[in-house]
């Protein structure tokens, strides 16, 4: 292989003549996690609201559910992270365009709109399954003891949901780190973006993709495994998943 | 808001987008699910060898896979391609390769990774005795994938494939980083020649839209007939 390897090229300045480039690539990173964890919130409010809303025994609001989920599930996160930054600007009335184009950090506040609004249609799922996986005599027994449907859901089913859903949610909370690399293709100099550009400036593409690779791997390694402390903390008792209570003699 | 809405830029560039941009996405699509079954079920295969020296390269690539990015993978791929190909022809240089084929090349790799876990899944879904019952019977490792564990494992997660191939196709619309004319590529070509980005990113997103949903829905159908009820 007649590739020139240069290693010591992460402590080189970069072409921004204030940082090295492995100082760039740790922004990246900062951004990339910004970006994940913004729409992470997002994606948890508005897909826990569809989730809900897909088990109420109101069939246009379950309909309305469904309808939110398939929208956002069967359209591919680029083309909706085109539709945030292209197409949204020019169809609300003008004024709102002209300021949404000229906001500071667009692409930002685009790329965690979008991931959050995308990964809510899955998180929708998730809460949705969470619920069903209730015995039905749950919501039963909340009813009959005089809850409202609302308070049902807030004291009894929800609590239970999210402890048995916790570990699908950290799949998802792993993908929207790994998904947030798309809006790379909106201008985001997210940690991509940031190895796509040293590679560029600097053509040591292998050096730029092996470090970036690297720290998408310690993220996901560290993510794992709070999240895996976190899960045994909340797991249910009872449930596959809790800590098997030790067999009495 | 539809006022100055031009449909007749759709229509105009139908051609190029369906001829040059779906025969992209579809063909990749295709060849990217078949190759990525194979090497998935080979590597599903290794990681349930129970033999260290199999399983553990097979754990660490599919864990590899599953860390990262599918847009740095591309990347990856597009500049690695050119020096594995050098590599197995022994050419002087890195080899030319195609936007084709290094897609190609990234999404097989890719996929692999998500169709072993699925594959994997699918083996366990079978009961040991099965396996028992086909060692009794004196058939070999080869006979006793090949005839009765890996068509059951196939027919049990032939849902779960087919979801995985839809999540495939929209995820071929990423080859857009490399600037190849796949569906969104030619759409994207376009609407910056035409300066009518809003028709054409909206089409396109119509377009994936039933795709996408036209599958999942036979998908859900399939998996109601093929469900085995026990």
């Amino acid at each position: 292989m007649n590739y020139h390897w240069n290693w010591g090229i992460f402590w080189q300045i970069s072409p921004d003549a204030s940082h090295t480039y492995l100082q760039t690539l740790l922004l990246g990173t900062f951004w990339t996690l910004a970006t994940a964890l913004a729409a992470w919130c997002l994606a948890l409010f508005f897909g826990s609201i569809a989730g809900v809303i897909r088990t109420t025994p109101f069939p246009w609001l379950v309909r309305l559910g469904n309808a939110y989920v398939e929208l956002f599930r069967n359209i591919p996160l680029l083309v909706q992270m085109f539709l945030w930054y292209f197409v949204l600007p020019e169809i609300v009335p003008e004024e709102i365009g002209t300021w949404l184009k000229q906001l500071p950090n667009a692409s930002f506040y685009t790329a965690v709109v979008a991931l959050g609004f995308y990964t809510s249609a899955r998180v929708a799922e998730q809460v949705r399954a969470g619920i069903m996986s209730l015995a039905q005599g749950q919501r039963l027994a909340a009813l009959a003891l005089g809850l409202t449907l609302p308070q049902s859901y807030a004291f009894v089913l929800l609590p239970m949901a999210y402890r048995i859903i916790l570990p699908p949610l950290t799949s998802e909370f792993l993908n929207i780190i790994k998904n947030s690399a798309v809006a790379i293709t909106i201008g985001l100099m997210e940690l991509t973006g940031r190895a796509r550009a040293m590679q560029e400036y600097s053509f040591q593409v292998f050096e730029a993709f092996t470090a970036a690779t690297m720290i998408y791997i310690v993220v996901n390694i560290v993510v794992t495994f709070a999240m895996r402390a976190f899960e045994k903390r909340l797991a249910v008792p009872g449930f596959i998943g809790a800590k098997q209570q030790a067999p009495a003699h | 808001m539809f006022t100055n809405f031009d449909f007749d830029v759709i229509v105009r560039s139908l051609p190029f987008l369906f001829y040059t941009g779906m025969t992209f996405t579809l063909t990749l699509t295709a060849f990217a699910t078949a190759g990525g079954i194979v090497f998935g079920t080979l590597l599903a295969l290794m990681r349930l060898s129970g033999t260290p020296m199999l399983a553990l390269p097979a754990a660490g690539y599919v864990n590899l896979m599953r860390s990262v990015p599918l847009v740095l993978m591309i990347f990856w791929f597009y500049f690695l391609v050119p020096y594995i190909g050098q590599w197995l022809t022994g050419a002087e240089r890195p080899i030319l390769v195609g936007p084709f084929v290094s897609s190609l090349v990234t999404f097989t790799l890719f996929e692999a990774a998500y169709f072993c876990e699925i594959m994997r899944a699918g083996i366990q879904s079978i009961p040991r005795g099965q396996v028992s019952a086909a060692q009794a019977l004196g058939m070999s490792y080869a006979l006793t994938m090949g005839y009765v564990v890996l068509p059951q494992a196939f027919r049990n997660m032939l849902p779960v494939l087919l979801t995985q191939t839809i999540i495939l196709f929209q995820d071929t619309s990423l080859v857009y980083v490399l600037s190849i004319s796949d569906f969104l590529g030619a759409a994207s070509k376009v609407a910056q020649r035409d300066g009518r980005l809003v028709e054409m990113y909206l089409f396109a997103a119509v377009v994936y839209f039933v795709i996408s949903f036209a599958a999942s829905h036979g998908a859900r159908v399939l998996q109601r007939r093929t469900a085995i009820i026990r």
